[in-house]
């Protein structure tokens, strides 16, 4: 596949081209302060929770003496907080870079991975296992019983996504609109299902279901983390191979195929990368919004709509974004926690609108 | 769906309080972990009713930490808040240093319960059974988990006695021959519908042994409710908890619920509110809240 060079501001919205002040709005200035906020972050997030924790619990591996409960720093340092801190960087990146993916696919700047079905197909998987399929999900071995939600998020969110994706080549083919659509359909199908077994559902049953969906990441764990980094790894590599087609596409799919890029492929390959990050990422930690939409546009403007850039950027910021917020939601309460879909929305949302603000001026009053 | 939100292990044992008798067995085959041979006990307790036994069997000393739906007695709202049962954080009630943790069955995510018992702290799981029998293996299997059998023997004795009376007191209502209340509980209401209880809800059991009829025992669990079939229903006495009932906005804003005001107990303006951990806590006070319920329902009894 030939794919030919594109000036780097084609952005998947509008180009923006407008020069700026400051170190910080330089691509690798911005990358190097990233990656050190986020170090800073990560230190931060490992030294404050609701055990104190010396440095000495470092290097000290907690003493496991006989039958006794183990509550000391290191025990909680490296089996709880430290999974934690790492799987909430992991899932945030994950959900920056779907973000950004699904935003470039679909040319428009309100795409969110969730409507490629990711979302509803989760959802709709647990809804019924919780419900309709509860006496066959109680037969499953106490030990495996931890994984049944996980592993049914995970099979809906990457069924629904892969289906979709064949259901719009069929209907559909060629057309990044047509995939749109088709995913509506499918999403109102899945959401439909949801509200039958919500109807169907006990009181208990129904409150386990809006606790799933509220989102957390309090069942880290090594296992988890090292799986997500490793597809994150593999997806990343993978989306930097398509970063030149995704700037093709971004001037419209008769210009991509202009220049050589097989759009239907390309698609298919967006889809299955999306999928499989937002799967992970739903199964073990929930529904948590707002990254995959938000973290790509606050890239954007500083990589100027490059994909090559905006894609590494989105993973870093929705990091960020994630680790910050799970900090916050688990801290503010000791010993109690907060949802952390609250938090990524509040420290968020206003960093958006200040973006925005700044955008506007620098194009004349309009973004 | 209970035995999804129970990651079975070695260390959790889950009460399956169904029959008394089988609850009892699984008990008593279960010896008290060592590690309470030493060091002093220090005890976590997820779910409101779970708390109000403790107090009940004299073990709030060992308490250190509760969730947000132990409201009562007063004093166990100033223990350090592990948050809502099914939102716990490990590091949280680990920072208790718990040498017990006591939750209902509805206690999660599974993913903390399973942290919380690798950590070793022992997690005992009690399922709420939505009976008096439930209350009474709850109470034994508390007791005997915080080493305290004899209180625990000791309530138990209580909690018949005063079953004893309220029960007696109930039958000598029903043998005078009046008709039974029709009763309609609702659980919480939104803008156009009404979510009310059908049969398996512990406001189903409760308005049974009170000796009324709930008027959607047919219906299982919590339903919506069209205005049509609040009508059709017909219930003499509308049932709300005190915080239900105010959030909607005392009776008034109750009786503007769709279909609520047509039916006889709207008309009546007969809406009876109880406080929702007393009611359907299934705790220690059960005798005394059937008794309540019961008068609110028929009025001075004997």
């Amino acid at each position: 596949m030939s794919i030919a060079q594109v000036p780097d501001h084609t952005a998947g919205t509008a180009p923006r081209r407008a020069p700026r002040a400051g170190v910080l709005a330089s691509t690798p200035g911005f990358a190097l302060a990233l990656c050190l906020t986020l170090l800073v972050a990560m230190a931060a997030a490992v030294q404050v929770g609701a055990v104190p924790v010396a440095a000495s619990d470092w290097w000290g591996r907690w003493a496991a003496s006989g039958d006794a409960p183990i509550s000391g720093g290191a025990y909680v340092l490296w089996e709880l907080r430290l999974p934690r801190a790492l799987l909430a960087a992991c899932v945030g990146a994950a959900l920056g870079l779907a973000g950004a993916l699904t935003q470039g696919l679909f040319r428009n700047p309100l795409a969110d991975p969730g409507l490629l079905g990711v979302t509803s197909g989760a959802v709709c998987m647990v809804a019924l296992v919780l419900t309709v399929f509860a006496a066959s999900a109680a037969a499953v071995p106490p030990a495996w019983r931890l994984w049944v939600l996980p592993g049914s998020a995970f099979m809906g969110a990457l069924g629904v996504c892969l289906a979709l994706e064949r259901l719009a080549r069929w209907l559909t083919p060629g057309s990044v609109a047509g995939l749109l659509l088709t995913g509506l359909a499918l999403n109102a199908l899945a959401m439909a299902v949801v509200g039958l077994c919500t109807y169907l559902a006990t009181d208990e049953q129904l409150r386990s279901l809006t606790f799933w969906t509220l989102g957390s990441i309090a069942g880290a764990s090594w296992a988890v983390v090292a799986v997500l980094a490793v597809a994150l790894a593999v997806a990343l590599w993978q989306s930097r191979q398509l970063a030149h087609a995704l700037n093709a596409l971004a001037l419209g799919e008769a210009a991509a195929s202009h220049v050589g890029v097989d759009v239907s492929r390309l698609r298919a390959r967006l889809v299955l990368i999306v999928a499989v990050l937002c799967a992970l990422a739903v199964a073990w930690c929930g529904l948590i919004g707002f990254i995959g939409l938000m973290a790509p546009h606050l890239v954007r403007g500083i990589a100027q709509g490059d994909q090559r850039r905006v894609l590494p950027l989105a993973m870093g910021v929705g990091a960020l974004l994630l680790l910050v917020a799970d900090t916050i939601a688990r801290t503010v309460a000791i010993p109690a926690e907060v949802p952390v879909g609250i938090f990524t929305a509040l420290i968020g949302a206003p960093m958006f609108l200040l973006m925005l603000r700044g955008m506007a001026r620098q194009q004349g009053g309009h973004a | 769906m209970r035995g999804l939100t129970a990651p079975l292990s070695r260390r959790t044992w889950l009460v399956r309080a169904a029959s008394a008798a089988g609850a009892a067995g699984t008990a008593a085959a279960l010896a008290a972990p060592r590690a309470w041979a030493s060091g002093e006990r220090r005890i976590v307790s997820v779910g409101g009713a779970l708390t109000e036994t403790l107090y009940a069997l004299g073990a709030q000393a060992e308490l250190v930490g509760a969730d947000t739906t132990s409201l009562f007695p007063e004093a166990a709202r100033q223990l350090p808040s592990v948050g809502y049962a099914r939102a716990l954080s490990a590091e949280g009630v680990l920072s208790l240093r718990p040498s017990l943790v006591m939750a209902t069955a509805e206690a999660g995510p599974p993913a903390v319960l399973r942290q919380i018992e690798s950590a070793r702290v022992p997690l005992a799981l009690l399922d709420a059974d939505h009976r008096f029998e439930g209350l009474l293996a709850r109470t034994q299997r508390l007791a005997e988990l915080c080493g305290r059998a004899d209180a625990g023997r000791a309530l138990s004795n209580e909690l018949q006695l005063a079953w004893a009376r309220t029960s007696e007191l109930l039958a000598r209502h029903s043998a005078a021959g009046k008709p039974p209340v029709r009763v309609l509980f609702v659980l919480s209401h939104s803008m156009a519908q009404v979510r009310v209880s059908g049969s398996g809800t512990a406001a189903d059991a409760m308005i049974r042994y009170a000796g009324g009829v709930n008027v959607l025992g047919s219906v299982e669990g919590y339903k919506p409710l069209t205005p049509e079939a609040a009508i059709a229903a017909a219930p003499d006495v509308i049932l709300a908890t005190e915080q239900g009932l105010q959030a909607a906005g005392g009776i008034d804003g109750l009786l503007k619920a769709p279909g609520l005001a047509q039916t006889p107990a709207g008309r009546a303006r007969r809406v009876v509110a109880q406080d929702a951990l007393l009611m359907l806590g299934f705790g220690p006070r059960l005798p005394q809240a059937v008794a309540a319920l019961a008068e609110a329902l028929h009025g001075k009894l004997a």
